[in-house]
């Protein structure tokens, strides 16, 4: 059994990720036309399939560097995504909100997003430098709720510090900056009822033709901004995988005093990790979350478990796997039963839902089905039932598949080809 | 407490001086005082004091639960020792950590090969160069630093394919380390270690589990070696072996150095035949 | 670095256990504080009672809720995950049991078996509570015991059994899968809104005069103390003088040389989750007795707190987890004094990080070790 990477390997890579993408267009297509949804919500449907999965993608992509490549059991994702989103809110929003944030331009508060998620990053890596797996994971845990508490504390829901105004809106949540992409097609981007600019008008025009809403337009148009960061981080991550960095971080993962047996001053490498890792985390949270709320609810344990669901299935250790898990729990186990609940009400005629789970049940033994089914697709029951899945999913693939899709591609961690020689052919 | 003889103790400072790069002739590369190392009840090391001297093949033998691994584990840093010192190559080294160690020159081998399973043969071999560029992680991504990274990257891999040669692994190259045999592991760390390019290596049972004409091709390897200039220590059970190979050769028992000289003397010394054959020697 | 100077002995102390010493000041700080606020009246005596007493109730629910979670980490070394929702099952089994013997008859079956929800039923109507309706509480008790311990054995069977020889994160991971599926199942069938218990003013109660104030305590509290000091106890019994109990701390110990000195070590196991799942199962029943309200979320939400519990007193260590319970409950609570209400939980897990950090093997680590 031996390896290859290299050109051949990174173009089956664009292949496969292209494929998949078509596939999972053309399923959400056809489901939308089951449906009777016209272009419009055709349209829609794809567009929120794709900010998804980009979403969950980039997520995925920043912890399999973490666990995937260095094995740091990282169960902190939410706080980390917590922290860029409300970071970025208290520096961007302006100060006659409320909560008050400091007003400063947009890119300041991303960046200053990013940076602070990298910065926690570290403080909680330095636990990481001592403890092994399962104490890693509470530990990541802890201080994930540390910070959703915090955030989510009336101390800090509105104060000042050095004659500025900031707040975190407590659990009333935070409305952040509105969304940038805004700047393209309006010319106040941050008055709702502004004006389309005169590219935003040429668009919408269009779009119209279609029967497509210009808030479908804006949308995609983030969707699309968000693949082209989602192909950023992917670029960057496997130049990171692929370089004596990366050698040393699967070192670490596979048996850690061999790595330091080595020379290697595994310390750094953990630190680094998590500095980098963490800050990706904020930036996906910050694109996902902008023009929208920041909600503490939203940064439950429960989104960690999300994110280690979806690199379990696209696999551990390989980043072209963490975009397809993303992509694959984000439009088939997230959002695929709420689709399944609407195809259904659509085709099977259920009638109403009985109240209760026995009262459903009951029906079965008059040998109805329906009743139990209605229950069943109600809105609350499809939500509890896809945790279920998720939980039956990953208990599924942790015993039978633990390689997930693609884990098993083990992808040589060098900058250059390994196989080549210097001045003589391919061994 | 001291047991070393009166004539190697040296003024208290933790640096001795040195007049250039490379130890005189006289002064051992390796310098071990009084290390001591008790487990919950347990006295594992208990004052151990040697020397070894550059370029030889120094062999360390003494029964089972002699203490030779966890003295292994002290000197390299696996291990902080209770109370000790450890000087390599005219520096202190005690309590530091593995790498630092390793960054100094002074390496080891596991007694149970641990292989990096998950990697290749030569992902493992290319890990182990010291101050290898890439290793910072600006430095592997960043446009025009990366050239830096990929020069040296081909250099290590001319350099790894080479050392793979050595050992005649070559052929495994790209198969992951964990499909390998025991005799071809025991290689695999040999090359590993060899790559770090190290001073002294100390090695822990290197010769367990592997037939004898690979043997015999290591043991001629580690000679050429010895003859370029490296030092090795060798923790063996095999007496033919040691006795064959190292000179001169250090014995323990129950946590204490029960006596040290050439293959000549420990062999005739009546107290390590007894040490063997489960005689109380050291009160 | 050997020598063995002459040093101030507090010196010494100092450099040898730094910890020690930074815990003792600072308690002893604290402690300062403590007694100036009560002599000038900005915590009163009976402020500081009901804190204690607060305290020793929610270090007991934890305290309880830890043993199962420390059997389970000491013999089969995982952290199991999915331990706040079998807290939470025992108490929907348990719960569902006390209504429909309190209520049958009077009220719908239906209404009983959901325990309300999305049936609501009356508590006051129902009136449920230690002193009225004994013989409903008791079998509750029982149930949740026995359910829980029948789910502990299932689950081990189908999901933690096959992966016996797997490291503990991948069993860990397993149990986040269980935890999932479990707590969704019961959203599904019992659905999510929070469900009253008990019959609130019918409690019996009394306040307890304190100085200025008073210590208001209710049968359901004392209930909830008592049980759970009394089956700590029997849990002592149980490890110190029976069979199975040496057994239990010989795995929990060295398993390999336990199995090879002949002890059964699968049949350990059962046991393991057996009388950890049936303790389980009476502290999820016994929560939502003394809480008077009973949530789909009510060990999850736990389950954070009781890792800090166990960890405090020293992993695997089951002595350690009530210990750990304790000193967690009446820290928690005691901290009022000086932290707003949302940061008490904070400051807990943060005692947890740094514990782990500064002392892995908890307070009574290295002691004992079941």
């Amino acid at each position: 059994m031996s390896t290859t990477t290299g050109r051949a390997d990174r173009i089956n890579d664009a292949v496969l990720l292209l494929g998949f993408a078509l596939g999972i267009y053309v399923l959400f297509t056809l489901v939308s036309f089951v449906l009777g949804l016209d272009l419009n919500g055709t349209v829609n449907t794809l567009r929120r399939i794709t900010f998804l999965s980009a979403v969950y993608a980039m997520l995925v992509l920043a912890l399999n560097l973490q666990w995937g490549y260095a094995g740091l059991f990282n169960l902190g994702v939410a706080g980390f995504m917590a922290v860029g989103v409300y970071t970025m809110g208290m520096l961007s929003t302006a100060p006659s909100s409320t909560p008050p944030g400091l007003g400063l331009p947009l890119p300041i508060g991303i960046l200053g997003g990013i940076l602070a998620a990298s910065l926690v990053g570290v403080v909680a890596s330095l636990p990481a430098l001592r403890l092994r797996g399962d104490y890693l994971a509470i530990v990541t845990l802890a201080f994930s709720e540390i910070i959703r508490r915090t955030y989510r504390s009336p101390v800090f829901q509105e104060f000042t510090v050095g004659g500025l105004s900031l707040g975190t809106g407590g659990s009333r949540g935070m409305s952040l900056p509105s969304n940038p992409i805004r700047s393209l097609f309006y010319e106040n981007p941050t008055e709702i009822t502004s004006p389309p600019s005169a590219f935003g008008n040429a668009v919408f025009s269009a779009a119209e033709g279609f029967g497509i809403q210009s808030t479908v337009v804006e949308g995609w148009a983030w969707a699309i901004v968000l693949l082209l960061v989602v192909a950023g981080i992917y670029v960057l991550l496997r130049r990171v995988g692929n370089s004596p960095f990366g050698r040393v971080l699967k070192a670490i993962r596979e048996d850690e005093l061999v790595a330091s047996a080595l020379g290697k001053d595994t310390r750094w490498f953990k630190i680094k990790v998590f500095a980098l890792g963490c800050a990706l985390m904020g930036l996906a949270a910050i694109l996902w979350r902008i023009g929208g709320i920041a909600s503490t609810s939203s940064f439950m344990p429960i989104q960690t478990f999300y994110v280690f669901v979806a690199l379990i299935i696209g696999g551990a250790g390989s980043n072209t796997g963490s975009v397809i898990g993303g992509a694959v729990f984000a439009s088939l186990l997230f959002e695929g039963p709420n689709f399944v609940r609407r195809v259904v009400t659509e085709l099977v005629p259920v009638g109403n839902a009985p109240n209760t789970f026995f009262d459903a049940v009951g029906a079965l033994a008059g040998l109805d089905p329906t009743p139990l089914l209605a229950y069943t697709l109600s809105d609350v029951n499809v939500s509890a039932l896809r945790l279920v899945l998720l939980g039956v999913v990953l208990i599924y693939l942790i015993q039978n598949r633990p390689d997930g899709l693609l884990g098993h591609r083990k992808e040589v961690a060098a900058s250059v080809d390994l196989s080549e020689r210097t001045g003589g052919g391919k061994q | 407490m001291t047991t070393a003889p009166p004539e190697q103790e040296q003024a208290t400072g933790e640096e001795y001086t040195e007049t250039d790069d490379t130890q005189t002739e006289e002064s051992p590369l390796l310098r071990v005082r009084n290390l001591e190392k008790s487990f919950g009840g347990i006295t594992a090391v208990d004052g151990v004091s040697f020397d070894v001297a550059q370029g030889t093949m120094t062999g360390l033998i003494g029964p089972n639960g002699a203490g030779k691994s966890t003295t292994f584990d002290l000197i390299t840093g696996v291990q902080k020792p209770d109370s000790g010192r450890v000087v390599f190559d005219g520096t202190d080294i005690t309590g530091n950590r593995p790498y630092q160690n390793t960054n100094r020159g002074l390496v080891r081998t596991f007694q149970i090969a641990r292989e990096l399973d998950e990697m290749t043969v030569l992902e493992n071999v290319m890990l182990a160069p010291q101050n290898q560029l890439g290793e910072a992680l600006w430095r592997s991504v960043l446009p025009g630093a990366r050239d830096g990274v990929v020069a040296q990257e081909t250099e290590l891999r001319e350099e790894a394919w080479e050392t793979l040669e050595f050992f005649e692994i070559d052929h495994l190259a790209e198969e992951y380390a964990g499909s390998l045999s025991g005799g071809q592991r025991k290689l695999l760390e040999m090359a590993r270690v060899l790559m770090t390019d190290p001073d002294m290596v100390l090695l822990d049972e290197p010769l367990a589990g592997v037939n004898p004409s690979l043997e015999e091709k290591l043991l001629e390897r580690l000679h050429e070696l010895r003859e370029e200039g490296y030092t090795f220590l060798l923790v063996e059970h095999d007496m033919d072996v040691i006795m064959n190979n190292c000179d001169p050769l250090i014995v323990m028992h129950q946590g204490q150095l029960l006596t040290a000289g050439s293959p000549a003397e420990v062999q005739n010394d009546e107290r390590v035949l007894d040490a063997y054959f489960g005689e109380e020697v050291l009160g | 670095m050997a020598q063995r100077e002459d040093v101030n002995p507090a010196v010494a102390l100092v450099r040898e256990r730094p910890l020690v010493v930074v815990f003792v000041a600072l308690a002893a700080v604290l402690g300062i504080d403590l007694v100036r606020k009560l002599a000038n009246g900005g915590v009163l005596v009976a402020d500081l009672a009901t804190f204690l007493w607060d305290g020793t109730i929610l270090g007991m629910s934890i305290g309880l809720a830890g043993v199962g979670l420390a059997m389970t980490y000491s013999i089969l070394n995982f952290a199991n995950f999915a331990h706040g929702d079998y807290i939470t099952a025992g108490a929907f089994a348990g719960w569902l049991t006390t209504f429909l013997i309190a209520g049958f008859g009077e009220f719908a079956l239906q209404a009983l078996v959901l325990i309300g929800g999305p049936l609501p039923i009356s508590t006051a109507d129902l009136g449920i509570s230690v002193t009225a309706t004994p013989i409903a509480i008791l079998a509750g008790i029982v149930v949740s015991a026995a359910t829980t311990a029948g789910l502990a054995l299932l689950l081990d069977r189908y999901v933690f059994k096959p992966m016996r020889d797997q490291r503990g994160i991948s069993l860990l991971i397993a149990s986040v899968g269980v935890a999932l599926a479990l707590r969704y199942l019961l959203v599904y069938v019992f659905q999510a809104s929070s469900r009253g218990l008990t019959a609130g003013a019918k409690t019996p109660s009394f306040q307890l005069g304190i100085g200025q104030g008073s210590l208001p305590i209710n049968a359901h509290e004392v209930t909830l103390v008592v049980l759970a000091a009394g089956l700590m106890l029997a849990t002592h019994v149980v490890l110190k003088y029976t069979k199975l109990g040496t057994a239990m701390r010989a795995m929990a110990d060295n398993e390999d040389l336990a199995r090879v000195s002949g002890i059964p070590t699968e049949r350990v196991v059962r046991a393991t989750w057996l009388l950890g799942g049936a303790l389980t199962g009476i502290s999820g029943y016994l929560i939502a007795l003394e809480r008077g309200v009973l949530t789909t979320g009510l060990g999850w939400e736990l389950l954070l707190l009781i890792f800090a519990a166990v960890i405090l007193g020293g992993i695997g260590s089951v002595y350690g987890a009530m210990v750990g319970g304790l000193v967690i409950g009446l820290a928690s609570r005691v901290s009022l004094v000086w932290l707003p209400e949302s940061f008490i939980i904070v400051a807990a897990f943060a005692v947890m990080i740094a514990m782990l950090l500064v002392r892995p093997q908890g307070i009574l680590g290295g002691v004992t070790t079941v």
